[in-house]
């Protein structure tokens, strides 16, 4: 591991080093991305690396969620929006019309700003997307929706009522399950869009312990508007204005020591 | 450096075989929405094409004739529509005149004076004024409406306007037997009072309380804020209300059927038995035969043609509110 | 001081008090008459339906006996009977109207709220939809004795639940659609993005969330087209026997038996009439009330 991290800051500290050696697991290119007519990403070119936490940061309206909402095609239950450009997962490219999206969404998990359990119960809730793609038996599936529980760091607080409806939860449960629900599927992928932007510090807290225990096994991008939490759990980040890259590279890099002033503006916080 | 770590590229935890779901009951679910869809669209063309395919024979025979004349003689198979279609405008256009102030008191009620506990109740009580079914109105009219109406209106009434000019015509009646014009736009008004008054309130439910607040803090009163503020805010939509009310008014049949008297006549007077449409058809259809038949079924073509045209411009004047 | 000194103003006015009952006379009674009026409409309109009520009690309780709702009901000129026969009739009519007619309205409705959304057809049938609403029912009634009872050559319980079923497909598309427009885009998002195809996404997630709205519509609807009398006129009319189990033929049922019944000369028939006015009535609205509660107990998220 090539670590550049020099662990000064106490809010860089916190996260490992970006590992630059890492293979790329999505690599973007030429992205554009337009909503009727308006094209909000221009010439996107970013690569994100293997089981490494990438955090896109930028003000509202730069284009981060919507890069994000590309690598699942979630934009395209949209008729107006579209992109054009390459997104290659390991190589193949996800904006081609011979993917079967519903496969690359099992592929690659999303985890939204809201909490969003569906009006079944919790076990119904991780279960529903294994289901999708798997035929188990009852005792596995129990198994995998344990695991799914403890990895989200739910099981302790959800074993006992499993039954019970998912909006029976507090918000940060509901955000963990949703995560439970994402991980059960053994995605390749995950992309978090700011998914502790509606939560209490406390949950936030756990959400983003949760995250740094997860990039062991998944490759994360995270959309946040929060410095502080790019700069704690993030080993990569972008900074993005106005539908375009400013600057890429290693979190502690971009956080002690930015390539350029408009990046050094925003997490200093004089625009945004 | 991305070659050089590519043995290390193992997919993570072991990606599961995934069998993807046969797409073809994705499509067809689509397809049986898209179909049910199509079937609302087919089911109201197939009305107007079976109305009019039923009475077209009647309006070759009759000409433009069978809009204008007033004879329904079934034993000389001659066959005209004004009298049903004066009656069924007289009857809807009554029902409008009593309805349309009781709803729009109802909505005002609902909206700015009820207390909040009582609304509920008040609400659910008038929307079931709707679930009465309308044949239980006609007997109500028929059996309990009509008998007060003629002893305690028509026959004062009638002696009080005999011999005067125009009035002593529209309010005089010959036979006061309680059944009538005036009687069927009576219990229409009382069967439409649901529909406008609950569009009503939503409409002016959905007028923002800012609004409302700051016509207050100006110092209006109840009927300031109503008269200068909601209601032209609400406009047209009040509109669309009132003639989604006249569309009920036009083709309700059995209730109608039960107090119009149903008599083939062209009366001076509102006291007098008439017909309309719907209840001529229902009266008719089932002994009718041949030419009967084909100009019963041109008076369900006139009927539609009435209802759809008030119907769209309701829609078209009413941004739509939601269902209950 | 600043403080202060808006402080002082604010208890000790300069000027004299604005003095109360500058409001004119007119404007409040304007005012008063406005609320007086409004509430008398809304007593008046509670007052026509506890009238209605009251009336169906009165008459319909006297008629009410066993043998109502065992004997089928009596021929011209014979004494006592029942409506068991209408009973049975209205209720095989109203489940075969509300069975065809809750596929095609909710499979429309989803359409309208999932697939269609603002396209320009979806726009047409929504817009079409809100007529046949509103349509005249004795129209359906026409329409349908065109289709199937002329060309199958005589009326028929078929005939009748298809009339009924096309009064019913409205109300169940418009609250259908209703009901999904009310369920989040986010929770669809997050089923796409579990892999879920649009199909699983609707059954599993739109549908689960907007079910109670949905129960609540079938329920309207099942009100709606029990009390129907114009449109099985010409499609089921009635009969005074057990129908053939094939429902061919005609098919007794409460609306048109109370029709004919009530301006019958025969006393027994018109207490019938009455019994089944009040059977029916206080069966819709006891449908109606507790489509209401289920959408006020359980409501859509």
């Amino acid at each position: 591991m090539s670590t550049i991290a020099l662990n000064t800051s106490s809010a860089v500290g916190k996260a490992a080093a970006g590992n630059a050696e890492a293979p790329v697991r999505i690599a973007v290119r030429n992205l554009n991305f337009y909503y009727g007519d308006f094209r909000s990403l221009k010439d996107i070119n970013l690569d994100f690396y293997d089981r490494q936490v990438t955090a896109l940061i930028g003000p509202s309206g730069c284009g981060k969620s919507t890069l994000l909402r590309t690598f699942n095609r979630i934009y395209s239950l949209y008729p107006e929006q579209r992109a054009d450009g390459e997104i290659l997962l390991d190589g193949q490219n996800v904006l081609s019309s011979s993917i079967d999206v519903n496969e690359l969404r099992a592929r690659v998990g999303m985890v939204f700003q809201k909490p969003t359990p569906f009006p079944m119960s919790i076990y119904d809730n991780i279960a529903f997307g294994i289901k999708l793609y798997e035929k188990l038996p009852k005792s596995e599936l129990d198994g995998r929706i344990e695991e799914a529980l403890r990895k989200a760091a739910l099981w302790d607080e959800a074993k006992d009522k499993l039954r019970q409806s998912g909006m029976s939860l507090s918000g940060g449960q509901q955000q963990r399950l949703c995560i439970a629900r994402t991980i059960a599927q053994k995605p390749e992928v995950i992309l978090l869009d700011e998914p502790t932007s509606a939560l209490d510090p406390i949950s936030t807290g756990k959400i983003e312990e949760l995250i740094e225990q997860l990039r062991s096994e998944f490759t994360i991008v995270i959309v946040t508007h929060n410095m502080q939490q790019a700069a704690r759990i993030s080993q990569f980040t972008a900074f993005m204005y106005l539908g375009e890259v400013v600057e890429f590279g290693p979190t502690n890099k971009m956080f002690m020591n930015p390539a350029k002033k408009q990046t050094q503006d925003y997490i200093t916080g004089r625009f945004g | 450096m991305v070659a050089l770590s590519q043995e290390r590229l193992v997919s993570s935890a072991a990606a599961p075989a995934r069998r993807s779901p046969p797409p073809s009951f994705d499509r067809l679910f689509r397809l049986a929405s898209l179909a049910s869809a199509l079937l609302v669209l087919i089911v109201l063309l197939g009305i107007i094409g079976s109305m009019i395919y039923g009475g077209l024979p009647a309006f070759r025979e009759f000409g433009f004739g069978f809009i204008t004349s007033s004879v329904w003689n079934v034993n000389e198979d001659q066959y005209g529509a004004w009298v049903a279609i004066v009656g069924t405008l007289t009857t809807a256009l009554i029902a409008l005149v009593i309805g349309v102030p009781l709803s729009l008191g109802i909505a005002i009620f609902l909206t700015q004076l009820c207390p909040p506990w009582l609304k509920r109740p008040v609400a659910t009580t008038i929307e079931l004024l709707a679930a009465v079914p309308s044949i239980i109105y006609g007997m109500w009219g028929l059996f309990v409406f009509a008998p007060l109406f003629a002893n305690y209106v028509q026959i004062p009434v009638s002696n009080i306007v005999e011999g005067m000019p125009i009035i002593g015509t529209i309010l005089y009646a010959r036979t006061p037997s309680g059944v009538g014009i005036l009687t069927a736009g009576i219990i229409l008004a009382i069967m439409i009072i649901p529909f406008i008054a609950s569009i009503a309130r939503d409409i002016l439910d959905q007028i923002p309380s800012v609004l409302r607040e700051s016509a207050y803090g100006i110092g209006c009163t109840t009927w300031e804020v109503v008269r200068n503020v909601l209601l032209p805010q609400a406009g047209v939509s009040i509109i669309g209300a009132i003639m989604l009310g006249l569309g009920r008014a036009l083709g309700e049949t059995m209730a109608v059927t039960f107090v119009v008297g149903n008599a083939n006549r062209l009366s001076g007077s509102l006291f007098d038995p008439g017909s309309t449409i719907a209840s001529r058809i229902a009266n008719e259809f089932n002994e009718a035969i041949g030419l009967q038949l084909n100009a019963l079924m041109a008076l369900g073509c006139i009927l539609f043609l009435v209802t759809f045209t008030v119907l769209v411009l309701a829609r078209l004047l009413v941004s739509r509110v939601k269902v209950g | 001081m600043d403080t202060a000194l808006q402080h002082r103003t604010a208890t000790e006015p300069t000027t004299a008090p604005a003095p109360w009952g500058r409001v004119r006379r007119s404007r409040h009674v304007a005012d008063r008459a406005l609320k007086i009026i409004c509430t008398l409409f809304t007593i008046l309109g509670a007052f026509f339906l506890g009238w209605i009520l009251l009336m169906l009690i009165v008459e319909g309780i006297g008629g009410l006996s066993p043998a109502v709702f065992t004997e089928t009901t009596p021929g011209p000129g014979s004494q006592g009977g029942g409506i068991a026969n209408a009973i049975v009739g209205s209720l095989i009519l109203t489940v075969l109207g509300i069975v065809v007619a809750t596929p095609v309205g909710v499979l429309a409705g989803t359409y309208l709220a999932e697939y269609g959304k603002s396209s320009k057809l979806a726009e047409v049938i929504r817009f079409v939809n809100d007529i046949l609403l509103a349509a005249p029912s004795i129209l359906i009634g026409l329409f349908v004795y065109m289709l199937m009872v002329q060309p199958m050559g005589g009326y028929s319980g078929w005939a009748g639940g298809v009339a009924l079923a096309i009064i019913a497909v409205p109300v169940i598309v418009r609250t259908t659609e209703d009901m999904l427009r009310l369920v989040p885009g986010s929770l669809r998002e997050a089923g796409a993005a579990l892999g879920a195809p649009m199909s699983t996404v609707i059954i599993k997630i739109s549908w689960k969330a907007a079910r109670a709205g949905m129960v609540t519509g079938v329920l309207l609807a099942t009100a709606r087209i029990a009390g129907e009398t114009a449109p099985l006129l010409f499609t089921a009319l009635n009969n005074n026997f057990w129908f053939n189990p094939n429902l061919m033929g005609g098919v007794a049922n409460l609306p048109v038996m109370i029709y004919q019944f009530a301006l019958s000369p025969y006393e027994n028939w018109r207490e019938l009439a009455w019994a089944g006015a009040l059977i029916i009535t206080m069966s819709i609205l006891a449908l109606s009330i507790v489509a209401r509660l289920l959408l006020r107990k359980d409501k859509v998220r």
